[in-house]
């Protein structure tokens, strides 16, 4: 059974990497990736700590509704952990 | 222009292939130009690189091509246990074959009979660079970066690519640290040919996900 995951729809300044059209929906790890370095901290040139990323992949119904071109077409994408929440 | 004289400004008509002259960039760097210039030119000074090496590395990178690429997905259609390890670790697996891909954690996702993969970076031009070099203009356009999340499907009709309602597509949005290539899916009519072959059979295009490998 997949682990389902929501990503948060904060909207801090600055640099980040989870793009606006997936914030606040919900999609299934498609695989964990690893700790790299928070690029949000890298983008400035500071001390940047690990972070978990995943891909996470969501349907297009879940991010587009009724203009999706097709619901179970997918994207996945790569989103870090202080950006997800668990469901 | 293919002459240069101060003091007049006229029409200096058209190529011999009918286009018009290219203009001189004479309009003033930009600031990230200046920035570069300014960050090479200290590197230098301060002796950590030298010119030669700024050469040689710019070299290195017009050097890739997609013919690496290409070269991977043949070894991949040829090789079932190179094609298992591919989809593991790709970058291990192009380490293999004897790429320098430099720091690249690449993704490889292969297309079916039921699924077909695309690669887009809606938030800049993420490319596997260290192993198909340069992306094509169109993949860094803001118009291909949204569209190919919102409509892949009418995107790749545009591109020739017509992906049937009983197939999934399944777009990757390059967000991070990883890149991605498409394996595509081995031609029909294939079976004689060698890996060397079966490579030239296989378009940037087709390891973007947004074209197929080309038919014997």
């Amino acid at each position: 059974m997949a682990e389902r995951v929501r990503v948060k729809t904060m909207s801090p300044p600055g640099h980040v990497r989870a793009p606006h059209y997936l914030r606040g929906k919900t999609g299934e790890i498609e695989r964990p990736l690893g700790a790299y370095k928070n690029p949000e901290q890298l983008a400035y040139g500071l001390d940047a700590a690990p972070k978990e990323l995943f891909r996470v992949r969501f349907t297009m119904a879940e991010i587009w509704g009724d203009r999706a071109e097709r619901a179970e077409d997918t994207l996945d994408a790569e989103i870090y952990a202080h950006w997800l929440e668990r469901l | 222009m293919p002459h240069d004289h101060p003091g007049h400004d006229h029409d200096h008509g058209l190529s011999p292939s009918g286009h018009p002259f290219r203009a001189d960039n004479d309009a003033p760097l930009t600031y990230w130009q200046r920035m570069e210039i300014a960050a090479r030119e200290l590197l230098i000074e301060k002796g950590i690189v030298t010119p030669a090496e700024v050469a040689a590395q710019i070299d290195a990178m017009d050097a890739r091509s997609p013919a690496n690429g290409a070269a991977v997905v043949a070894r991949a259609w040829c090789d079932p246990a190179f094609k298992a390890r591919l989809l593991s670790n790709g970058s291990d697996a192009c380490r293999e074959m004897g790429f320098d891909i430099g720091a690249l954690h690449l993704v490889v996702v292969e297309n079916t009979e039921d699924v077909h993969n695309l690669i887009v970076c809606t938030l800049c031009s993420c490319y596997p660079r260290t192993l198909l070099g340069l992306p094509p203009d169109w993949y860094k356009t803001r118009a291909y970066r949204s569209r190919a999340v919102i409509e892949p499907r009418k995107v790749l009709r545009e591109f020739g690519v017509d992906v049937p309602d009983s197939m999934t597509i399944r777009v990757h949005d390059s967000t991070a640290d990883m890149r991605y290539l498409v394996l595509p899916a081995r031609p029909a009519g294939t079976d004689g040919m060698d890996e060397t072959a079966l490579a030239g059979l296989v378009t940037r295009d087709s390891m973007i996900g947004m074209g197929l490998p080309r038919q014997p």
